[in-house]
């Protein structure tokens, strides 16, 4: 196994860990009294375009079973999917970016926005709801509307902080051949 | 006894990402049952040799060699990572990081189970292992239940579950208290003893990294071994001192004293130093010859603590339990004490980070009490050690004027205010690069800065010099010291005693959730009861003087302190 | 902090089990219970699942906190249904016995009701073997638990990571946080949304940045350890399999079994007895 495979693993373990801690602990209130805004699909989709999307879906799956576990109502099986469907999806956009080689400009926050968009409506959009009727019959107009304000909220916080995640990522990475000490 | 575990031939090294090489010409050969302490600066080369010989280089940081190196004869290449690393052992600096199992058993284990080992070899080996460090008694701990030294001892048994052939430390001091890094030392040694391995430590704190013998010190600067002998021998030289590591204590007093070191003294500790009735009265004319320090003056009180009482949960052991002090307007102390003792949590309830369940505090007279922590940072600002864990704009100048941002400052005057802080700071002229350009110790100035232009009148420092060599180390600290001359009041926590003694005027002595001690340093650190309540260590300053014949040994320390203030400034 | 996921060590027949047992028990139990609405087996899995809890010797004080959250979520749940679909068990019965009305299209039917019977056995039947499973199993066998039921032993590592670094990871954003609150960064109402978020950014890009970090430690750590030499590896805390563990799981898969067999029964998810 090469170190790079390694990493993978690591950043699936610590992102899994951040995602929880996001979830359980990083409550952002919403306009709507009594509910948080998650903020962690703007970490999980920042760790996507990092480390793609075998990677992505992992966080997702794992961090977010994690946090259901420790509320203890067991496995919401069809959100915990959907959160491994986007982690997939929005890990597709690593190819398009160079992200560890600190670029990311005005295009690539395009690019980046345009995916998560895409990835977000479908894992929210069709998957969850889909998965709920199938699962536990859950009546339609109920699933489609929860997942589309999810949904909806998602993309707001991924936008922000998906995006100035990338953007501080990508800054304090040293360039290419620009180092001339060590560290 | 001569198997040769690592030998380099003119070796060299250049990372891809970089324009030069970080490694030029080494020549070094480590046998087995060698000790070799590898001091050099930051940026000397010294991390990227312990990565060359760990097998990181190649296997995990790209770049290209020249030369030889061969691990137990054979090249990297034909050894893989993982052949390397049955020969050589590495405990590296970060304990969390290396802590890689829920339990210290299981941390134990790991290499064990990647090696496909079954039971029940797999926990005998643990047990035994565990046995040898020390740590057989804490199996079933979870790493946030351990200290920082038991950590340690954690990550040397993980890797000497192994049978390696060279144990591999990376600044094994950095993160320890001053009598757990004594013990740590210890057990290196000890441990040394008993496998027969090789041992490399890699350590800018020579004096306390010398406490127990070792074969060769290597000194490195600007990606060359600069020397490669015998501690007594390096000592003797001016090499160190030229080369941004500070020789101990003993040995620089010595120097002012004007005896002069030769290797037949034995000069690599103060017990083992062979000092001859000549050396020892010129030590004693030159303490007399220094005027006594003057005493400080007392200014009036600015921050009063009474009786605070904190537990982090309910039911939880107390981290306070009822601590009073007084913080004179204008003073320079130093918070220490081991991990625990409550100093971190002292801070924190200071600065309104977390809320005593009694006592109160008291700025300037007014009762903190209320006030949120927006409120207090306006008149005290706390500096974290890691200046990552502070730094979210990618601008230096937002990142300095994020607080005055949020109070809803106008900009014209954010600016102003945010120039001074940067010029104070020594940072206007890249007041318009990106916080990823600067070196670590800029990025801590960039932290400082940040609170500055809050204008606060009590600053509090975590560990304002961790991971710093010693020239790095010099320059925050005499930048601290020029805040301190603006009348900033300033409160250091550090592990340091070097620190300390040369620049708080006061120790604030910190163990089990009580202040056991308020006092000058130099006479914290020759108070045999303080010292080992708090983990602390006793000054070789105060050893050197006893050795000579002087009875004032606080004294001794008190002048040695002051003389070399006037030698550094001047 | 570390007991997040309320492990209770105390010794019972159920923690005697192996978490690989439990777990795979928890996902037959799960799915049984999930694929049928057949109210004769859903009535049944809660005295099940309340007998096995007993057995454990959990206390209901170990969970109240846990029980709390799941109450909650139940109830929003069935709230949510009934205010948008409250003709669902209409349709999904085919029969209509209307009981009152609420006004408008809110007409309280049997069927309806029926409905939400079912949804709260569906709870009841798994929530209590989620809290044992929860509360009897070690954080520090689960990874090795996952290994042995054929997940990826790279996965499982990266999962037991996850458990290992929640601690560490909770209290830098503890830190991180106030330390910015200090400069005036907050979350809290009185600000814009996109400020609100702007602020959450602030405290976020330290942490994740210095957790980038950790990585890079972490994965040299490994590596340097021997981590994915071999195909296989051993586990510190990985347990034998006795005659329990396999009569567990026996028990669990005729559970799902049966839930299957209803289904196939009753010609459908839905035991119907309306018609």
């Amino acid at each position: 196994m090469k170190n790079n495979s390694v990493k993978t693993i690591v950043a699936i373990g610590i992102g899994a860990a951040l995602f929880f801690v996001l979830g359980r602990f990083v409550a952002i209130p919403s306009p709507v009294p009594n509910t948080n805004i998650s903020t962690q699909y703007g970490l999980l989709a920042f760790m996507c375009a990092l480390f793609g999307p075998i990677a992505g879906a992992l966080i997702g799956l794992i961090g977010h079973a994690l946090i259901d576990f420790s509320y203890g109502w067991g496995i919401w099986w069809s959100w915990v999917v959907a959160s491994a469907v986007f982690g997939i999806l929005m890990g597709l956009v690593s190819r398009r970016l160079h992200l560890a080689d600190g670029e990311f400009g005005k295009k690539d926050i395009v690019t980046f926005n345009l995916f998560q968009l895409a990835a977000h409506a479908i894992a929210w959009g069709i998957v969850a709801p889909v998965l709920d009727i199938v699962m536990y019959a859950e009546p339609a107009n109920k699933v489609f509307l929860q997942g589309a304000v999810g949904g909806l909220a998602n993309i707001v916080t991924t936008a922000v902080i998906g995006t100035l995640l990338c953007v501080a990522y990508a800054k304090a990475r040293p360039k290419k051949g620009s180092l001339k000490e060590e560290r | 006894m001569s198997e040769e575990i690592i030998r380099f031939e003119h070796f060299g090294f250049q990372y891809n990402a970089q324009s030069s090489p970080t490694l030029f010409d080494i020549n070094l050969t480590v046998r087995r049952g060698e000790k070799v302490l590898i001091a050099g600066p930051s940026g000397c080369g010294k991390s990227t040799l312990a990565h060359c010989i760990n097998g990181l280089i190649p296997f995990s940081y790209r770049g290209e060699r020249t030369g030889s190196l061969t691990i137990a004869g054979k090249t990297a290449d034909a050894l893989g990572l993982f052949g390397i690393s049955r020969h050589v052992g590495t405990v590296l600096q970060d304990s969390d990081g290396q802590f890689i199992g829920l339990t210290v058993a299981e941390d134990i284990a790991f290499a064990l189970e990647n090696d496909c080992v079954a039971d029940p070899e797999l926990h005998e080996r643990v047990k035994r292992t565990a046995g040898l460090v020390g740590i057989d008694t804490h199996l079933a701990h979870a790493p946030e239940d351990l200290s920082g030294g038991q950590k340690q001892r954690v990550a040397l048994a993980g890797v000497m579950v192994e049978d390696v052939d060279l144990l591999l430390f990376d600044e094994p001091l950095a993160n320890l208290d001053p009598a757990t890094g004594k013990a740590a030392i210890e057990l290196i040694d000890d441990l040394q003893r008993q496998t027969g391995a090789a041992v490399v430590i890699i350590e800018h704190r020579l004096e306390d990294a010398l406490h127990r013998d070792v074969d060769r010190v290597v000194l490195m600067g600007g990606g060359r071994i600069l020397a490669d002998m015998p501690p007594d021998e390096l000592l003797s030289g001016a090499l160190l001192t030229e080369n941004g590591i500070r020789e101990p204590l003993y040995i620089t007093a010595l120097r002012y004293a004007g005896v002069e070191i030769t290797p037949d003294m034995a000069p690599r500790s103060i017990e083992a130093m062979r000092l001859d009735e000549d050396a020892k009265r010129k030590v004693r004319d030159w303490f007399q010859a220094l005027p006594e320090s003057a005493p400080m003056e007392e200014q009036s009180a600015q921050l009063e603590a009474e009786g605070l009482r904190f537990s982090y949960a309910p039911g939880e052991r107390e981290a306070l339990k009822g601590v009073s002090l007084t913080l004179r307007r204008g003073e320079l102390a130093a918070i220490v004490g081991t991990n625990g003792a409550g100093k971190s949590t002292f801070s924190k309830v200071v600065c309104g980070f977390e809320i005593q369940q009694a006592g109160t505090l008291r700025l300037d007279g007014a009762d903190l009490n209320g006030l949120s922590i927006k409120e207090r940072a306006d008149h005290i600002g706390y500096v974290m050690q890691n200046p990552n864990q502070m730094i979210s704009q990618v601008m230096i100048f937002d990142e300095v004027a994020l607080g005055l941002r949020t109070r809803n400052v106008p900009e014209d005057e954010i600016r102003e205010r945010v120039q001074e802080a940067l010029q104070i700071c020594g940072l206007w002229p890249f007041r318009n690069w990106p916080v990823s350009a600067l070196s670590f110790g800029q990025k801590k100035r960039v932290t400082i800065a940040s609170i500055l232009v809050l204008k606060p009148e009590i600053i509090i420092l975590d560990e304002p010099t961790a991971g710093q060599d010693y020239r790095h180390y010099t320059e925050i600290m005499e930048f601290l010291l020029s805040l301190n001359r603006r009348g900033y009041t300033i409160v250091m926590i550090t592990h340091d005693m070097h620190l300390m003694l040369e620049y708080a005027r006061r120790a604030l002595v910190f163990s089990g959730g009580r202040l056991i001690a308020d006092a000058p340093c130099a006479e914290v650190l020759t108070d045999p009861e303080v010292i080992a309540r708090a983990s602390l260590k006793e000054t070789s300053l105060y050893a050197l003087a006893l050795r000579c014949g002087i009875s004032d040994g606080r004294g001794f320390v008190r002048r040695f302190i002051a003389y070399e203030r006037e030698v550094a400034r001047a | 902090m570390r007991n997040i996921f309320n492990y209770v060590d105390r010794p019972s027949p159920i923690h005697r089990l192996t978490g690989a047992t439990k777990l795979v028990c928890l996902l037959l139990w799960s799915f049984a219970a999930m694929l049928t609405y057949d109210t004769r087996l859903l009535a049944v899995l809660p005295v099940l699942s309340l007998g096995m809890f007993m057995l454990s010797r959990i206390r209901l004080k170990d969970v109240s906190f846990m029980l709390g959250f799941t109450v909650v979520f139940m109830v929003l749940n069935n709230v949510l249904v009934f205010l948008f679909a409250p003709q669902h068990g209409v349709s999904l019965y085919g029969t209509r016995h209307k009981l009152f009305s609420l006004g408008g299209n809110y007409v309280v039917t049997a069927e309806q009701l029926f409905y939400h019977l079912n949804l709260v056995l569906k709870y009841l039947a798994t929530i209590p073997i989620v809290l044992l499973f929860v509360c009897t199993t070690n954080p520090s066998e689960f990874a090795a638990s996952l290994n042995r039921i054929g997940v990826k032993y790279s996965v499982a590592c990266a999962v037991a990571l996850a458990l290992r670094y929640i601690p560490d990871i909770q209290r830098e954003y503890h830190d991180i946080s106030r330390a910015q609150q200090a400069r005036g960064i907050e979350m809290s109402r009185k600000q814009s949304l996109v400020k609100r978020l702007r602020s959450a950014g602030a405290i976020l890009i330290p942490l994740i940045l210095s957790s980038m970090d950790r990585i890079e430690t972490i994965s040299n750590a490994m590596s340097l350890r021997g981590f994915g030499k071999n195909k296989k590896r051993t586990w510190y805390m990985g347990r034998r399999f006795t005659a329990a563990d396999f009569a567990a799981m026996a028990f669990c898969a005729l559970l799902l079994a049966a839930s299957l067999w209803l289904n196939r029964v009753n010609g459908g998810r839905f035991w119907n007895p309306f018609q």
